[in-house]
């Protein structure tokens, strides 16, 4: 060989560059980077983020700011409708009434009358209050004892007398105390006579009022009242923005308390099986074949499993004793048994990506199978598993529900969304309030998740880039 | 193709297999006695009733017994509906339960697709926002509200009519089906609608839509040649569980439109403890299962020739 | 069908759509709940009976049927009061019994029913191998708790077949009440050579039943519907004025039934707290009927648990306040509340029982209780009383009174409950091995005698699940069972009644009353606490 022209240093510097279009006009931006900026561009995933901050701070500062006891009853405010505070006026506590019955009038009929009059001089005795109706009225010649009805609205001949309260049997008996449940609203009382058996077609109605009322010893009892304060006096009711339930306790501390049962389990637990799901599913698909019939066959068996069944061994397992909450046990099980349906959707969506082109190019450039399940056949598909962790969130709030019901979750007086909805189901006509504010914090959820859904997608999916830019 | 569907199958009796036997496991394991009643009875009398369900003998013993009839497709009598065998209870339910859910899966596939399609393609305008808004409203109460509002809906429709026009409740026509079916379709027709669009969406910028585009195709075409058959995958890939859970599961649907399905079975044969029809009732859902997922990974590949299985 | 003249009432689009749906072939349904031309009531029923066969049956479901499918000794007419059913007429001695059986009772198959058919029946039920959970029922035949306990032959129950038409029972001690047991499921008859002929299969359908009652079986399509037709073949056929009982719904769901009622598809409905309001403003004329069944706490006498303090006990007693529970938490006319283990319509001597021996009073006062609650920690030397497991079932209402008594211990005595929900039979494997210190419970009369409550408490008793023992209360049971005399036996009762309350046993929470619907037309529709209810046998509808 010839020796070589000596080179110098200076042969070894590089030209200067003539191309300015190989030249990165924009910083070089990662996947998840771009992923992200896109994301902060996106407007509804921006409210979503609020939406979220919101629930977070309804759920932590919540009880805070709102410091009723969720648990606490109040028995003067029974399914109450969201209103201002009310006043009541304070009553002595309550002594039984002797029931007003008149000497001369005989108990029962000689014979069995052919008509009755209807009955007169039927009014309130005393003040009618929350606590107590009194009602009186003249003895009916002949009767035998008299039905006395109590309606909402003012009845119509002899249909829609209302609520069967009582039937004396006695035609000399002349008074009836009702205490059923009152509110102050209007009511309208009926009264038929009857001969001791059947009810005659004569029917006198009155209207009454009750007055919004508290006894003394359940004033001082609530701390509303001291000792010193007497009856007649005017009383501020503990106020319930979102109304009451059926024993009486405050709804928005129940949404409150209940937010960080069914906020965890309905987020933590979708996202743990939505996870597991998604990797799951997304090795099955790729390896394909002998590993993912095994794999598959094994996730079916875990679907067919009975669900109620796992749980209360799972319940069981964990040493839960009674009355004490089993949310760490719930949780368990759902991302045990529920990853299933998530893996199912993965592996049908990889099935189709992996034979596509760029999977084949990235693995003809060396990329090992990690490297392509990660980097371009999840992020694929994206869009299903961000529609099935969306929907796995009220599912798993219901789920919560059904199973604290059965005595598996959260030990009552612990409230959740989920209970909440389903208490509020059985009188969703009579009391709406009931059903509305849980199921709407429960909407409010899932709409977090879903814009947030879709704005991942939209950041997250290489091909709508051109769209957004 | 036949040697591959064969091999699936064999490999589904092993699953069927492995869940009969963790159920029984696990049925065993739960505390309860399946024969105590709400009113005490002697020891004498549990003894004989273990004796007649042969709960008196050792659980491996029980094991085996149950294995050999479940072979023969034989599940004993229920411990509640006494003197009603369970492959009985499963022959007169499950048909009611099937009708109900394949009505129901129709109405969710039909409404689930044409939904979300739709939403695709008015992305981001007034219909895709109504249309979620509605599928959340949807997801977000218990679906006994749904069962409800529908029934009372059919009781308001038989009043302005001034006669029974629609059944409120009841078994017996199709006419008894209908809300019914609407009602447990529900939820499924949300999760397909938000799936579809979805999947719409990613198929909506591939290259080959791109291409139809550029040769000129009508815009019907593309669409239904094009962008439904390759968003339909996942849309499929639910079905085939959902079928199985629906004609099985619906619950609450029964109990308020008084409907003889198989529903109250599962969920009471747990309440209960009632062994024989666990057992019976969870194989059977099982081997179902099974053979869904089977027929929805054969119809990957009539769907999608990209799928291969093997 | 339609009608013409409704067709014609119709506007345009109303005709459309009625053809739109008479495409889907539904036409029976057009049916109205009653119907006075056909003499058929349509009613719903909660769900499935378990199973129709008399000698195991106990459920309401069940009892309800066949109730009106079938026919003991004696019946309850339309009164409520005890008649004649099989047995012309009878004759009670102070250890025997003797019925004269009539000779036109038939079974539907066309066979006289006879005394041999009663003879196989209670040796059935007594017989350990039929497994009858109600087999106590005839404990009071001689012998028939020794057999039922595997110690005797069947063939040694106290029951004999004279000749086809009379029938003798020796019974095991004087036993006042024992004709009332005669109408009562349990004791039905049963046909020996159709029963072989079924076994195992024996009222597992229609066809595989025979019936001797004002009605039979027509067809009973599984968690579908059963429809009962009027019995030609009955003995008092002529005294049954509907030809058809048709429950075409099967539901346990309150407002679904509801909405058939409105629908004008079932001619009954019973209403919860939850669904009367729906009901009110319908416009509905409601109607309601005390059940006959008492509610209350049971607690736990183990050892080592702290609910064997009688002041801790007491203490809760006075807190409670059954008539704020009753109109606050039930909030549903018709329930009282609790005072007595003993419910208000059991019979006393003359009057009832309870107008004869009011229970000892215990008015609710806070001080007291607090008092009580103090000595009962002093007694216990303990500084706080751990918080009391209360066991309930996994039922909407069990739970909410369970939420009301945590809230109210909490409250009023600062005393903490912790709720353990349990499904079924869960919660009876806990009941009975004793994991829990306070139980929910509730009891149903299962015949018309005091006794049905009065031994729940006895050391014996395997529902008393708490395992309270007490000699004086055991001894009183005894007087009240080994005596005739009414006196005697409401004497002892009286004093197990104020051992109950005044070491405060057990807590009376409510005696249960419902509210129902019924159809105008509707008449003579029983209520009643025992036995088959609502019995419709002597129903009838007013054109």
């Amino acid at each position: 060989m010839n020796a070589p022209t000596a080179l110098t240093e200076a042969d070894f510097e590089p030209s200067p560059s003539t191309h300015r279009a190989e030249q990165l006009s924009r910083p070089s931006l990662s996947y998840w980077q771009d992923a992200w900026r896109r994301l902060k561009n996106n407007t509804r995933a921006i409210i979503s983020l609020y939406l979220i901050m919101a629930l977070a701070f309804f759920t932590i500062i919540g009880p805070l700011l709102w410091t009723q006891d969720p648990a606490a009853q109040d028995l003067d405010q029974i399914s109450q409708a969201p209103a201002l505070p009310k006043t009541a006026r304070l009553v002595a506590d309550y002594v039984p009434w002797q029931v007003p019955i008149s000497a001369e009038h005989p108990a029962e009929p000689d014979d069995y009358p052919d008509r009755l009059d209807p009955v007169t001089d039927f009014r309130t005795s005393g003040i009618a209050t929350t606590q107590s109706v009194r009602l009186t009225w003249s003895p009916v010649n002949e009767a035998g004892g008299y039905s006395i009805y109590r309606s909402e609205t003012r009845p119509d001949g002899l249909m829609g007398l209302g609520l069967p309260l009582e039937t004396v049997s006695g035609g000399n008996i002349l008074g009836f105390e009702d205490r059923l449940n009152l509110k102050s609203q209007s009511y309208f009382y009926s009264i038929v006579p009857t001969d001791g058996f059947d009810e005659f077609d004569v029917v006198t109605t009155i209207q009454v009022n009750p007055e919004q009322s508290i006894t003394q010893s359940q004033a001082i009892l609530q701390g509303l009242a001291t000792p010193e304060d007497l009856p007649g006096q005017a009383i501020t009711l503990a106020f319930h923005p979102f109304g009451t339930d059926y024993l009486g306790r405050d709804i928005l501390a129940r949404l409150m308390q209940g937010a960080q049962v069914s906020l965890f389990i309905g987020v933590v637990a979708p996202l743990i099986y939505v996870l597991f799901g998604v990797f799951y599913g997304g090795f099955a698909g790729y390896l394909g074949g002998k590993v993912d019939q095994l794999m598959m066959r094994f996730a079916d068996f875990v679907v067919a499993l009975p669900f109620l069944l796992f749980m209360i061994l799972f319940k069981i397992a964990f040493g839960i004793g009674p009355g004490e909450s089993g949310v760490m046990p719930m949780l368990v099980a759902l991302i045990l048994l529920l990853w299933p349906g998530t893996a199912r959707l993965v592996r049908g969506q990889v099935l189709k990506i992996r034979e596509q082109g760029y999977i084949e190019a990235a693995r003809l450039l060396g990329g090992n199978s990690s490297y392509l399940i990660l980097r371009h056949i999840i992020p694929n598909t994206m869009g299903v598993i961000l529609v099935t962790l969306t929907f796995a969130v009220p599912s798993a709030i219901f789920t919560e529900a059904f199973l604290s019901f059965i005595g598996m979750g959260v030990a009552p007086p612990t409230p959740s969304w989920g209970s909440m909805c389903n208490e509020g189901v059985k009188t969703m006509l009579s009391h709406p309030h009931e059903l509305f504010f849980p199921a709407l914090f429960i909407s409010i959820t899932v709409l977090a998740f879903n814009l947030l859904g879709d704005g991942l997608t939209e950041a997250l999916d290489s091909k709508m880039r051109s769209r957004d830019l | 193709m036949l040697r591959y569907t064969l091999g699936r199958l064999l490999s589904g009796i092993l699953t069927v297999w492995f869940i009969a036997t963790a159920t029984f496991l696990a049925m065993h394991a739960v505390p309860g006695d399946p024969l105590m009643n709400e009113k005490a009875t002697t020891p004498e009398i549990r003894q004989n009733l273990a004796k007649k369900y042969g709960l008196d003998r050792p659980i491996p013993e029980q094991y085996i017994i149950f294995l050999g009839n479940m072979l023969q497709g034989d599940f004993g009598l229920s411990f509640t509906q006494q003197n009603r065998k369970v492959n009985d209870i499963i022959r007169d339910h499950f048909p009611v339960s099937a009708a109900l859910g394949i009505l129901a899966i129709t109405f969710a596939a039909a409404g689930g697709i044409l939904w979300g399609a739709l939403t695709a393609l008015y992305r981001n305008r007034l219909p895709d926002i109504i249309i979620m808004f509605l599928v959340i409203l949807g997801i977000s109460v218990p679906s006994f509200v749904f069962a409800a509002l529908g029934q009372m809906l059919l009781v308001n429709i038989n009043q302005w009519f001034g006669t029974s026009v629609l059944p409120v409740a009841g078994w017996g026509s199709l006419a008894h089906m209908l809300m019914p079916s609407l009602v447990l379709g529900l939820g499924t027709m949300a999760l397909l609608t938000r799936l579809m669009r979805s999947s719409m969406l990613e198929v909506v910028n591939e290259d080959y839509i791109k291409t139809a585009k550029a040769k000129g195709l009508s815009s019907q075409r593309i669409f239904f040649k094009h962008q439904l058959r390759n968003a339909i995958l996942p849309v499929v890939t639910v079905l085939g569980p959902q079928i199985a859970a629906i004609t099985t599961g619906g619950f609450v649907v029964e109990l308020v439109f008084a409907i003889p399905g198989l529903g109250r079975y599962f969920v009471q044969a747990v309440q209960q403890l009632d062994y024989t029809v666990i057992m019976g009732t969870t194989v059977f859902y099982g081997a179902f299962l099974v053979l869904m997922v089977i027929i929805v990974d054969i119809i990957y590949g009539f769907i999608d020739p990209r799928v291969r299985l093997k | 069908m339609i009608q013409a003249s409704h067709w014609y009432g119709l506007n345009m689009p109303q005709r459309l759509l009625l053809l739109l749906c008479m495409l889907f072939a539904w036409s029976e349904g057009m049916a109205q709940s009653v119907d006075a031309a056909s003499g058929t009531v349509k009613i719903a029923i909660a769900q499935e009976p378990p199973q129709l066969n008399s000698m195991k049956a106990t459920d309401q479901v069940s009892i309800f049927v066949l109730g009106h499918v079938m026919e003991g000794l004696t019946r309850y007419d339309r009164r409520g009061n005890l008649a004649p059913g099989v047995a012309e007429r009878w004759e009670l001695g102070d250890t025997t019994a003797k019925f004269w059986l009539r000779k036109d009772a038939k079974w539907s198959n066309g066979d006289p029913v006879t005394a041999h058919d009663f003879v196989f029946a209670w040796r059935s039920v007594v017989d350990p191998n039929t497994a009858s959970e109600y087999a106590f029922i005839l404990y009071p035949v001689k012998n028939a708790e020794a057999i039922n306990q595997g110690n005797m032959p069947v063939t040694a129950l106290g029951i004999e077949a004279i000749d086809d038409h009379t029938l003798t029972v020796t019974l095991e001690r004087p036993t006042g009440y024992f004709i009332k047991l005669t109408a009562f499921v349990t004791t039905f008859p049963v046909q020996e050579k159709f029963y072989q002929a079924r076994t195992e299969q024996y009222a597992a359908d229609a066809k595989d039943m025979l019936y001797n009652g004002a009605f039979t079986l027509d067809s009973w399509v599984h968690s579908a519907s059963m429809e009962m037709r009027k019995n030609p073949l009955y003995w008092d056929a002529e005294a049954i004025k509907l030809n058809a009982i048709d429950a075409d719904y099967i539901t346990a769901d309150t407002r679904a039934r509801l909405n058939l009622f409105i629908d004008d598809k079932i001619a009954y409905t019973q209403l919860d707290g939850e669904t009367y309001k729906d009901a009110l403003n319908n416009q509905f004329r409601i109607k309601k009927f005390v059940t006959g069944s008492v509610y209350f706490l049971e607690y736990n006498y183990r050892d080592n648990r702290i609910t064997r303090n009688k002041n801790l006990r007491a203490a809760i007693q006075a807190a409670f306040d059954p008539e704020e529970f009753v109109n606050k938490v039930l909030q549903t006319p018709g329930n009282l509340p609790g005072r007595s283990l003993f419910p208000t319509w059991i019979q006393g001597v003359e009057k009832t029982f309870r107008e004869e021996y009011p229970p000892p009073e215990v008015k609710p006062d806070l001080t007291r209780a607090r008092a009580l609650l103090t000595s009962a920690k002093q007694e216990l030397g303990l500084e706080e009383i751990p918080p009391l497991i209360l066991l309930v079932s996994d039922s909407p209402t069990a739970t909410k009174q369970a939420e009301y008594m945590q809230g109210m211990l909490k409250t009023r005595l600062g005393l903490d409950l912790k709720i353990d929900v349990q499904t079924f039979k869960q919660r009876l494997a806990k009941m009975t091995s004793g994991e829990f210190d306070i139980v929910g419970a509730g009891w149903g009369p299962d015949f018309d005698d005091i006794m049905t409550f009065g031994d729940l408490f006895a050391s014996w008793n395997l529902n008393n699940r708490g395992r309270y023992v007490n000699p004086e209360y055991d001894r009183l049971v005894r007087v009240a069972m080994n005596s005739s005399d009414p006196k005697t036996r409401m004497d002892a009762m009286s004093g197990l009644q104020s051992i109950l309350i005044e070491d405060a046993v057990m807590l009376p929470m409510y005696e249960q009353g419902v509210i129902y619907l019924q159809h105008p037309k509707l008449k003579g529709m029983r209520r009643t606490v025992i036995g088959s209810d609502p019995d419709f046998t002597y129903a009838r509808i007013a054109p």
